[in-house]
């Protein structure tokens, strides 16, 4: 099979705005079930509400779209009831760190045995562009007009802090790692959660001077920096330049999980 | 060869699961309903089931619909204010048609209200308190032994109708203790499965359409939007919409004859108590204290969907006297289905009525 073949072909074109980052991630998300040589029959797709959560609806396996937040709660049920099933949820920031924040921590902390994939794209775009918990501080969105005052979220931090068994983070520009990431998180046992910061220029970009959808892609490429060499620059104590974030694996355990199959 | 035990309401209800063939429990600690979940963390895994707490109700009751798309018989149980939280995803079963129990051991409220003591407030509630247009299946027992049976009926109709089925229990017959006979097994009704080549919400005559359980092949599409027969998306569609919630409303209505389940006593009376839940057992009192009156009693063992057609059996009614532990909340149905005058006879508190009440109001109506 082809990542191609997992799309439920009469539900395409999507519903995601021209530019949007979130058919890269799926594609990526795909290939790796695919190259993974999982079965669509015994794959389920799960996630809550906003774009990112659109995903299983265009993907042909059994599918489960839930309310806004709770997609980790349902996704649980559904491996703990039959582990020999994978689990697979797309969500965002805002499903995922803000209405659904608890679910967040404590299906880390549970380990249950799934993959998350959280399109983190710093705004609510289905709603039509408000402030989530990983908007930067000084963004502009449209409930926060002058600049976005609230600290932030540092979702892959949160996911090892609260016990998750394999975090990582890359973009929608590092399609290759991104891939690579989900299957190293498809093969974890236990909870696994690829934060793919990626752009949306709709809601977004424009009202951020990221006006063309190559200007995110353009930011997401030259200020990323690997978790690798953060490290040795902290380790070295060279200055790490400022407004740059990590990504690569920040955490691949065997801590105790549950919902691993026998 | 049955058994017979003496036990809690709420560890029958735990056990009228279990002999049902629940294989499923997602719940969170609440008093007074605790003791269900302990029962089952107890039991479950023993039987090759699974018992997780969450981290909340709204967790709760969506772990326990997700495990239900595997097809497993699945339940959580609660009170109040975890009930209030719950709201949002039973509305979601509701539009999914996913099948669910979920059992409410009432107390009293608003708010955090009297967590140790019974009431019937949520009445209302579960028949309306998520959004939007639906119905759904509500049971009352009153007794150890109906904590046990209805538990597994709710189970049954649930499962046949594809929509959440509650039990509406409360503290008083959930604390209580009392003489239960569990039967060798129980008859459930099974989930009718998806035929193969039929659209995943093509619904039968009855309204209802297969289960297409996960994991088989099916590929199906589950959503909280409003969808077409094959489950995709399609909310901005006025017709579509209306056809859909018209057909999860009338499944369970036009089934109101079929699922009623209710106990009749003096059929010939004019005076008529109406009741579910704990307040029957007071009605019960006050009859055994008055043999040579013909008082009549109507007691539902099913309230929601509400068996209207019950109040005809009593055809020389001339009152009819509803003692709930809420303000008249299945009274207020009751009027709508009846000229004869329905008289609330409301208690609050925490505690029954005392027969002494129940005959007051029946002099008081005469």
């Amino acid at each position: 099979m082809s990542f191609r073949d997992w799309y439920r072909a009469d539900r395409l074109p999507t519903i995601y705005c021209a530019g949007c980052g979130n058919g890269t991630v799926i594609n990526c998300a795909l290939h790796a079930v695919d190259t993974l040589g999982w079965r669509w029959e015994d794959t389920i797709f799960v996630s809550g509400i906003g774009c990112s959560s659109r995903a299983p609806g265009y993907i042909r396996t059994d599918s489960l779209h839930t309310t806004h937040g709770r997609a980790l709660a349902f996704a649980t049920g559904i491996k703990l009831a039959r582990p020999e099933l994978h689990v697979v949820v797309f969500t965002g920031d805002g499903d995922l760190a803000a209405i659904g924040g608890n679910h967040f921590i404590h299906a880390c902390r549970r380990n249950v045995d799934m993959t998350v994939i959280c399109m983190n794209n710093w705004i609510y775009g289905m709603t039509g562009g408000q402030g989530s918990p990983t908007t930067p501080r000084g963004a502009i969105t449209t409930t926060t007009p002058y600049g976005s005052g609230e600290g932030v979220f540092d979702l892959s931090a949160l996911a090892v802090a609260a016990g998750a068994n394999h975090v990582a983070r890359w973009t929608s520009y590092h399609v290759k790692e991104l891939t690579n990431a989900i299957d190293a998180g498809l093969r974890t046992p236990g909870f696994s959660l690829i934060e793919v910061l990626t752009q949306c220029p709709t809601a977004y970009g424009r009202r951020n001077k990221l006006r063309e959808v190559s200007d995110t892609i353009e930011y997401l490429k030259t200020h990323a920096i690997l978790l690798q060499r953060y490290n040795r620059l902290v380790a070295e104590g060279k200055p790490v330049p400022e407004d740059m974030f990590t990504v690569g694996e920040f955490v691949r355990r065997n801590r105790p999980a549950m919902g691993v199959p026998p | 060869m049955s058994r017979v035990e003496f036990m809690q309401g709420n560890t029958a209800c735990a056990e009228g699961a279990l002999a049902a063939g629940c294989g499923f429990f997602a719940g969170y600690p609440i008093t007074p309903s605790t003791e269900v979940a302990e029962h089952m963390a107890a039991k479950l895994p023993k039987r090759k089931g699974v018992f997780v707490q969450m981290e909340d109700e709204i967790a709760s009751i969506a772990a326990v619909i997700g495990a239900s798309w595997t097809g497993a018989r699945a339940m959580t149980a609660t009170s109040g204010p975890g009930f209030s939280l719950m709201m949002e995803n039973l509305g979601y079963a509701v539009m999914t048609e996913t099948p669910c129990v979920v059992v409410n051991i009432q107390r009293g409220g608003p708010s955090t209200g009297q967590p140790t003591l019974g009431a019937q407030g949520d009445m209302l509630q579960c028949r309306f308190g998520s959004h939007g247009d639906y119905s759904i299946i509500a049971l009352s027992p009153s007794s150890v032994q109906e904590m046990f049976e209805l538990t597994a009926k709710a189970f049954s109709l649930s499962e046949r109708y594809r929509v959440p089925a509650f039990l509406m229990g409360d503290e008083i017959i959930g604390h209580m203790r009392e003489r239960l006979t569990i039967p060798d097994s129980v008859e459930v009704a099974a989930r009718r499965r998806l035929e193969p080549g039929t659209l995943p919400y093509t619904a039968g005559e009855d309204g209802i359409p297969g289960f297409p359980t996960f994991g088989q092949g099916y590929g199906v599409h589950v959503t909280g939007l409003t969808h077409d027969e094959r489950g995709y998306p399609a909310a901005t569609n006025p017709r579509l919409h209306e056809k859909l919630v018209m057909r999860l409303v009338h499944k369970v209505e036009s089934a109101r004859k079929e699922m009623a389940d209710y106990v009749v006593t003096n059929p010939g009376a004019e005076q008529v108590f109406i009741s579910y839940g704990a307040p029957a057992r007071s009605v019960f009192q006050l009859l055994h204290d008055r043999p040579g009156e013909e008082i009549g009693h109507l007691r539902l063992r099913v309230v929601w969907p509400f068996p209207e057609f019950a109040l005809g059996e009593f055809p020389d009614a001339k009152t009819f006297l509803v003692p709930e532990m809420n303000l008249g909340q299945v009274a207020r149905e009751i009027q709508r289905h009846t000229d004869v005058p329905v008289i609330p006879v409301p208690r609050l508190g925490g505690d029954l009525h005392p027969p002494a009440m129940l005959a007051k109001a029946l002099e008081a109506s005469r």
